[in-house]
């Protein structure tokens, strides 16, 4: 494991300067640095999607991305998801169908949602499959994550 | 930075004292505690002194009967429940609260549910036990529940009336506030509740009528919703890692385990220095494992330090000695035990068989089905947080950890490490998911933290420790479905009518070597193993056989257990047997079912009118498929539409039919239905199966033990059939009818009977 050096990056609006090995991946830093929980340990190997983070917007693998690869970029988490008008839709939307059941996927299921609503304002059916594609959920609420999606896109219109 | 437990957890959290104290006083605290730092908080819980003059006064309530382990008010009229269960996604920690508040006449938008630690007022009321399984939680608790909102709601009126000098018939109660018959009478829950205190527990009560409902029988959101959508929900895996549960598990070290390729192995050696070279590595250990096994413990800051520390180990491993399973040998020696005679198991409802009658039947059919082992893999790995304290000997211990078995682990971890009972307090955490994973008899991710922490101390390590599992190491960890396989030899009549069903299963045993032996399995014949044929609605003139087979593979009880593998048999081969004699699927069960069975009858009815099955004409290439099965105390039905393109099949559109009695919360109901049905896809697609090669396990990772994903997954509408009956549970029940009626509507498409999982259609 590489020593700690100071790797500078935006968190969640704020700059943060962490001192850890570099080749961390940024899912560590995140939960274990920064103390977000919200951003899930699944299974280490971009297989399920629960440690999905945006990094300059993009929905991004948080397990298999090390740490320096976030240097000088800014990184966004569940937790700042309220404060975004897209993310903020996506929230309501999934309280308005009670998508979640254990909810441990679910932090990684609205990142998604949210990177696609804001690339694809009206996503189809497809678009969400594709979309979606990487978040597993083993408590089977991907029929009304798909229909939350389509409420959240109607709100945003 | 934000709240990662509700205030009523976090409370329970700070200051619950070390069980030990006399459980009058205990309530009192939890109770004081969970009313939180609002000023004038109370609690509705039973005095000390109170509770001796309540007890003399006749109340001979147990602790599962009264409102002080249960029932939290603050200040501000909120109310706090305590659930008796996991909440693992099925909802419970909504519904139960639900029982409380209807009966209470409490406001809903201010109740909350919050999971209970180990303690005896928690036990299931008919298990006797602490336990969430066998989707019994409100079937269970049904009558308890709202028996403790009663009694709070009278203890409420009693303390008004005083109050008011009228009579306690005067008074009303709705949404949070107590009203009496003069003007300006007129107060909320938490202005009574210190005085609440003080009246007596009434033994009777009087519960609601269904026309009387306000929240049950409507669909309510989970609590937890928000708090979930803005990742704001903690998990056991979450703990002492955010700035407000650090402050309560100072100098927590994470733990990764390496362990054997092969259960019961011996380490070998292991370069304890290279794992220590790594920056934030503690310590290196070998520790006691599950099944006699011998593992290394990594003890690190952090998960990133530990994982890298376990793999710098290089352990080598002794295993000399161990069984081998290995899937083929085992598929190869299972398919020949499958064509021997077995030990008898008895048949609930079937008529007569007669050897006879199947050598002389004009028409056989002669069917073996094979399943693999199946791992749970919930989203949230196996994880144990763990605080020793005591110097030198160990006097209390703490545990965090989303179990569905707090009495069995409780106790295990209390044997582990020499404490008493009173001297181990065990936290329930929420949980990412467990499906049965988080109910093991043996205790096995617990006992192995305390052995974790035993080895800890013993090598002067100090503090809590948090043990995790890397998904690989849940995927290859064990306890799973265990592989089966069943062969029928049916006798026909020329006109298709069952003659004679000679029927063998077999596989391992969950139960034989648990505390549930002695009364899960009787004469050999492990009940969970046969339930689904040996209980059998359609009156089949039936011999069961069952061979219980060894292997070096733990097993347990996964998403409805026997009916994971003994749905898929029986709703196939009826199908079948229903095809060859010419009679429509629906129309056989019907008539098989005749009067007997009204509840599958009226799911099976609703299932086939909502779907459309007759009527509607479907496109080519896509055929309707039928199947009905009881599990846990209810029926599900399901109509599904699916297709066959080449070697691939798609299902398009699923409809069930519910028969769960009184559907408490419709909206948990059709969840878990439409949850179900994903999970019963995950045993017939491709990937969908663990399998052994020479002991050792071949799958580690989602990319090699593979579970549907977004787009595979139809629309699933759920139906339910109305009914006040006493609620059953809704679980697992969703889950055994989908693969076979998916198998059927490929048979109808193709002419093949798929009799093996996951499906193959190459």
């Amino acid at each position: 494991m590489s020593s700690p050096q100071p790797v500078r990056f935006n968190l969640n609006g704020q700059g943060v300067n962490l001192a850890v090995d570099p080749q961390m991946p940024l899912l560590w830093a995140v939960r274990e640095s920064a103390g977000l929980t919200g951003t899930k340990f699944g299974c280490g190997a971009a297989q399920c999607g629960a440690c999905t983070v945006h990094v300059d917007g993009q929905a991004v693998r948080s397990c298999v991305t090390p740490v320096s690869a976030v240097a000088g970029r800014r990184v966004q988490t569940i937790e700042a998801m309220e404060l975004d008008r897209t993310g903020r839709a996506v929230q309501d939307a999934w309280v308005a169908h009670d998508v979640a059941q254990c909810g441990y996927c679910q932090s990684g299921q609205i990142m998604s949602a949210t990177a696609l609503l804001k690339r694809n304002r009206k996503p189809s059916d497809a678009d969400i499959d594709a979309a979606m594609a990487g978040n597993i959920c083993r408590c089977g609420t991907y029929q009304r994550i798909r229909a939350a999606i389509h409420d959240a896109a109607k709100a945003l219109a | 930075m934000h709240a990662l437990f509700d205030r009523a957890a976090r409370a329970a959290h700070e200051s619950q004292p070390p069980a030990g104290e006399p459980t009058r006083r205990r309530f009192i605290k939890i109770s004081g505690a969970m009313a939180g730092a609002a000023p004038f908080a109370f609690a509705l819980a039973i005095a000390p002194d109170g509770a001796e003059a309540q007890a003399a006064a006749g109340t001979e309530l147990k602790p599962s009967q009264m409102p002080g382990p249960f029932v939290a008010i603050a200040g501000d009229g909120s109310v706090t429940v305590q659930v008796n269960r996991l909440d693992f996604g099925q909802g419970v920690n909504t519904v139960l609260p639900m029982l409380v508040a209807e009966e209470m006449d409490a406001d809903w938008s201010k109740v909350s549910g919050a999971l209970a630690p180990a303690g005896m007022a928690y036990a299931d009321p008919v298990f006797g036990m602490q336990m969430t399984g066998g989707s019994s939680s409100v079937a269970n608790s049904w009558v308890q529940y709202r028996e403790i909102g009663a009694r709070a709601r009278a203890m409420l009126v009693g303390a008004a009336a005083k109050r008011w000098n009228v009579a306690p018939t005067g008074i009303t109660v709705a949404k949070g506030i107590v009203s009496g018959p003069a003007a300006g009478q007129r107060l909320h829950f938490g202005e009574l509740a210190a005085a609440a205190m003080a009246e007596p527990v009434p033994n009777q009560v009087t519960l609601k009528k269904p026309a009387d409902y306000t929240l049950l029988g409507k669909p309510q959101t989970r609590k937890n919703a928000r708090q979930i959508a803005r990742g704001r929900q903690g998990y056991g895996i979450d703990l002492g890692v955010d700035p407000a549960s650090k402050a309560l598990l100072p100098g927590l070290k994470t733990v990764l385990v390496a362990r054997p390729p092969v259960w019961g192995g011996k380490v070998a050696s292991f370069d304890a220095a290279a794992a220590m070279k790594v920056r934030g590595v503690q310590a290196a250990f070998e520790v006691d494992l599950d099944r006699g096994g011998r593992g290394v413990a990594v003890v690190a800051d952090g998960y990133w330090a530990a994982r890298q520390g376990r793999d710098a180990l290089a352990p080598k491993w002794n295993l000399e000695g161990l069984t081998r399973t290995d899937s083929a040998t085992q598929l190869a020696n299972y398919v020949q035990l499958a064509q021997q005679p077995g030990r008898n198991a008895p048949v609930k409802g079937g008529t007569p068989f007669d050897a006879a009658k199947l050598a002389g039947a004009p028409r056989k059919l002669s069917a073996e089905y094979r399943f693999p082992y199946l791992a749970h893999a919930p989203m949230e790995p196996l994880n144990c947080v763990i605080d020793v304290q005591g110097e030198g000997a160990a006097t209390l211990c703490r545990v965090w950890s989303g179990t569905q078995f707090q009495t069995v682990d409780h106790a295990a971890v209390a044997r582990t490490l020499g404490l008493a009972p009173e001297q181990v307090r065990l936290d329930t955490m929420m949980a990412g998911g467990g499906f049965g994973r988080r109910a093991v008899p043996s205790s096995d991710y617990l006992v192995e933290a305390a052995q974790v922490a035993r080895a800890w101390r013993a090598s002067g390590g100090k503090g809590p420790l948090k043990v995790m599992w890397s998904r690989e190491d849940d995927i290859k960890g064990g306890y799973y479905r265990p592989s089966h396989v069943h062969r029928a030899e049916i006798g026909l009549a020329a006109n298709g009518a069952i003659e004679a069903w000679q029927h063998r299963i077999v596989g391992q045993s969950i139960l034989m070597g648990t505390p549930f032996e002695a009364f899960m399995v009787k004469d050999g014949i492990d009940n969970v193993t046969v339930e689904g044929v040996a209980d059998s609605p359609y009156r089949l003139p039936l011999k069961l056989e069952v061979h219980h087979t060894q292997a070096n593979v733990p097993v347990l009880w996964w998403r409805s257990v026997g009916h994971t593998h003994t749905a898929y048999v029986m709703e196939t081969l009826v199908d079948e047997i229903a095809q060859a004699a010419g009679i429509d699927p629906v129309e056989w069960r019907r008539a098989q079912l005749g009067n007997r069975h009204p509840r599958h009858r009226a799911a099976l009815d609703l299932a086939v009118a909502e779907s459309g099955y007759g009527r509607k004409a479907l496109p080519a290439g896509t055929a309707f498929g039928v199947a009905v099965h009881e599990s846990f105390g209810s029926v599900v039905a399901m109509v599904v539409e699916a297709t066959v393109a080449g070697t691939e099949t798609r299902l398009v559109k699923v409809t069930a039919g519910v028969h769960c009695n009184f559907a408490v919360n419709p909206r948990a109901v059709e969840a878990q239905v439409q949850g179900a049905v994903v999970m019963g896809m995950s045993m017939c697609l491709p990937g969908g199966a663990i399998t052994l090669k020479d002991g050792v396990v071949e799958q580690s990772n989602f990319f090699d033990f593979q579970v549907p994903r977004m787009s595979g997954v139809p629309p699933v509408a759920v139906h339910v059939v109305s009914s006040s009956d006493s609620p059953t549970g809704m679980g697992e029940p969703g889950l055994p009818p989908l693969a076979p009626a998916w198998a059927n509507a490929i048979a109808k498409l193709t002419g093949r009977r798929l009799r093996e999982l996951p499906f193959k259609l190459a």
